[in-house]
């Protein structure tokens, strides 16, 4: 099992916000949760990354207890993220931006990397010398993507990464998770276009309150009635 | 025209030690977001330290200005992690009482230890003046002004050629994406704190080389600093270094014009002006 989320409660301070989640991720599977947007979906993101470190429960990383871990040291074990709101470094280039990706691994291999960002996204490399805070939102995106495939990771962690994207763009990110799980790295997606999520994911869990309310196979779910009515607007 | 030309070229000299003292305070300030009243005092700890190694060992103040930056660092870091840190998520008055507690401590401990005396060193180069054409150009001024260049380069190399520097600039600009790709931002925090004390009691020691030393120095420089980091934009690592020559042409510029006691009165009145035309300071943030 790559992550493995066993009675996870966590909150701010006194307010819990998410409770006993019981979550799976397989190698190279790709999952979605679903929900609104008060449903809990980002801290839950977060206490995967150890940004918000969770209260009770435990999360296990091929196994390994990482409760405890601090969200620097989560990068080393095989877990990347590509934050709600993409969180690049707006005074930095892009190259710098995806450097700081590879940080936790320092030298190895970075031109390699570096070429197949580029690869995947041609219009970086025009751009690879403009700071990043200058770029539009979907191109940020691409740099918020491609700094988390610098880490390496055998787990990426994606909260809303089509928010704010023109429809052309969503396209893009989608067909680049894509590319992702055919590399064999598992993907663990928020998203709130349910219908998008459900096509690339092959598992979801619906996130309701702060629980798990619903889980099953991207058709399973697809085809819940309960899904369709709140979610797919059928 | 030639005493105009003079006067700049003396601010010019002169300025680039006041960039490398402030630039410390802008370093600390951009990456922890903490005002640390306390950092003119690491210039007279600086001083000190070079002061000793030129009363007891025979170091030049510019060998002794990089024993001031290794003390520098080591104390600066120290005091971090065990007391900045605390306050690092508290509110500003915190942060303001701990850092102008910190001011008095050190000061007063100054005091108690080295006495109120002033401390100056006798170096050659003090006697000498080069002459260019009609202009004059004093030994002391251009060593102080090469070594405040040539500790500016390096540390613009390690903020944009290492990955310690990238990591100090990733901290500065968003913290907690910082943390989720393996940066350890507290010792971050230590580290950029460590530095910013270093590059100040560096300044200390090449200001040894032309002002004595004495327990109260610092608060001669505190506002002196605070101008030239908010003149080239707090926050800002290369701000400081332009606002630095800005203020050491203005100050020596308005000798000719102003008796000499009121040449502070000119840099306050370009520093409203400046800040009245562009509130950010003259590089803002982007040089973070």
């Amino acid at each position: 099992m790559m992550i493995e989320l066993e009675n996870v409660t966590g909150g701010y301070g006194h307010r819990t916000i998410i409770e006993g989640i019981d979550l799976l991720v397989a190698e190279g599977e790709t999952v979605a949760i679903l929900g609104v947007n008060t449903a809990g979906k980002t801290t839950l993101i977060r206490a995967i990354s150890g940004a918000l470190p969770h209260q009770k429960g435990h999360i296990r990383f091929e196994g390994r207890d990482i409760s405890d871990d601090p969200p620097h040291a989560r990068v080393s074990s095989g877990l990347a993220c590509v934050p709600e709101g993409r969180h690049i470094f707006p005074q930095m280039s892009v190259v710098e931006n995806l450097m700081v990706g590879a940080y936790h691994r320092r030298s190895s291999a970075l031109d390699e990397d570096l070429e197949a960002a580029f690869t995947l996204f041609p219009r970086l490399k025009e751009r690879r010398r403009q700071m990043a805070g200058t770029l539009s939102g979907g191109e940020q995106q691409m740099v918020s993507f491609c700094r988390a495939m610098m880490a390496r990771p055998k787990l990426l962690l994606m909260d809303e990464p089509s928010h704010g994207l023109a429809p052309m763009m969503v396209e893009e990110v989608h067909s680049a998770i894509n590319d992702v799980n055919s590399r064999g790295i598992a993907v663990l997606l928020v998203e709130q276009n349910v219908s998008s999520a459900l096509r690339v994911a092959s598992r979801g869990y619906v996130l309701d309150h702060g629980r798990i309310t619903l889980e099953g196979t991207a058709g399973e779910l697809a085809d819940d009635p309960f899904v369709k009515k709140t979610y797919l607007g059928i | 025209m030639t005493p105009l030309v003079q006067a700049i070229l003396d601010g010019l000299l002169v300025g680039g030690v006041y960039g490398v003292v402030a630039v410390g305070l802008s370093l600390v300030f951009g990456v922890l977001g903490i005002v640390n009243f306390a950092q003119a005092e690491f210039l007279m700890l600086g001083m000190y330290v070079a002061w000793f190694a030129w009363s007891f060992l025979g170091l030049d103040p510019m060998l002794g200005a990089v024993l001031a930056l290794a003390a520098g660092f080591m104390l600066g870091y120290v005091i971090q992690r065990l007391l900045v840190q605390r306050v690092m998520s508290s509110d500003h008055v915190a942060q303001i009482f701990l850092t102008v507690g910190l001011l008095a401590v050190m000061e007063n401990g100054a005091l108690m230890i080295f006495g109120p005396d002033f401390r100056s060193v006798q170096t050659d180069a003090q006697m000498i003046s080069y002459r260019l054409g009609p202009f004059f150009i004093s030994a002391v001024y251009l060593k102080a002004f090469v070594a405040a260049v040539a500790i500016s380069v390096a540390l613009w190399a390690l903020l944009n050629r290492t990955w310690l520097g990238r990591a100090i600039r990733a901290t500065a600009q968003d913290a907690p994406a910082a943390q989720l790709f393996g940066i350890n931002t507290r010792w971050i925090y230590g580290i950029a704190f460590g530095l910013g004390a270093a590059l100040t009691a560096f300044g200390g020691g090449i200001v040894l080389s032309f002002a004595p030393a004495y327990p109260t120095i610092g608060a001669n420089y505190v506002v002196l600093m605070f101008t030239v980091v908010v003149l080239g934009g707090l926050g800002s690592v290369m701000g400081a270094l332009l606002g630095g020559l800005l203020v050491g042409i203005v100050q020596s510029a308005s000798t000719l014009v102003l008796p000499i006691q009121l040449q502070n009165l000119a840099l306050f009145v370009i520093f409203i002006a400046v800040l009245a035309l562009r509130p950010e300071g003259l590089l803002g943030k982007a040089a973070k």
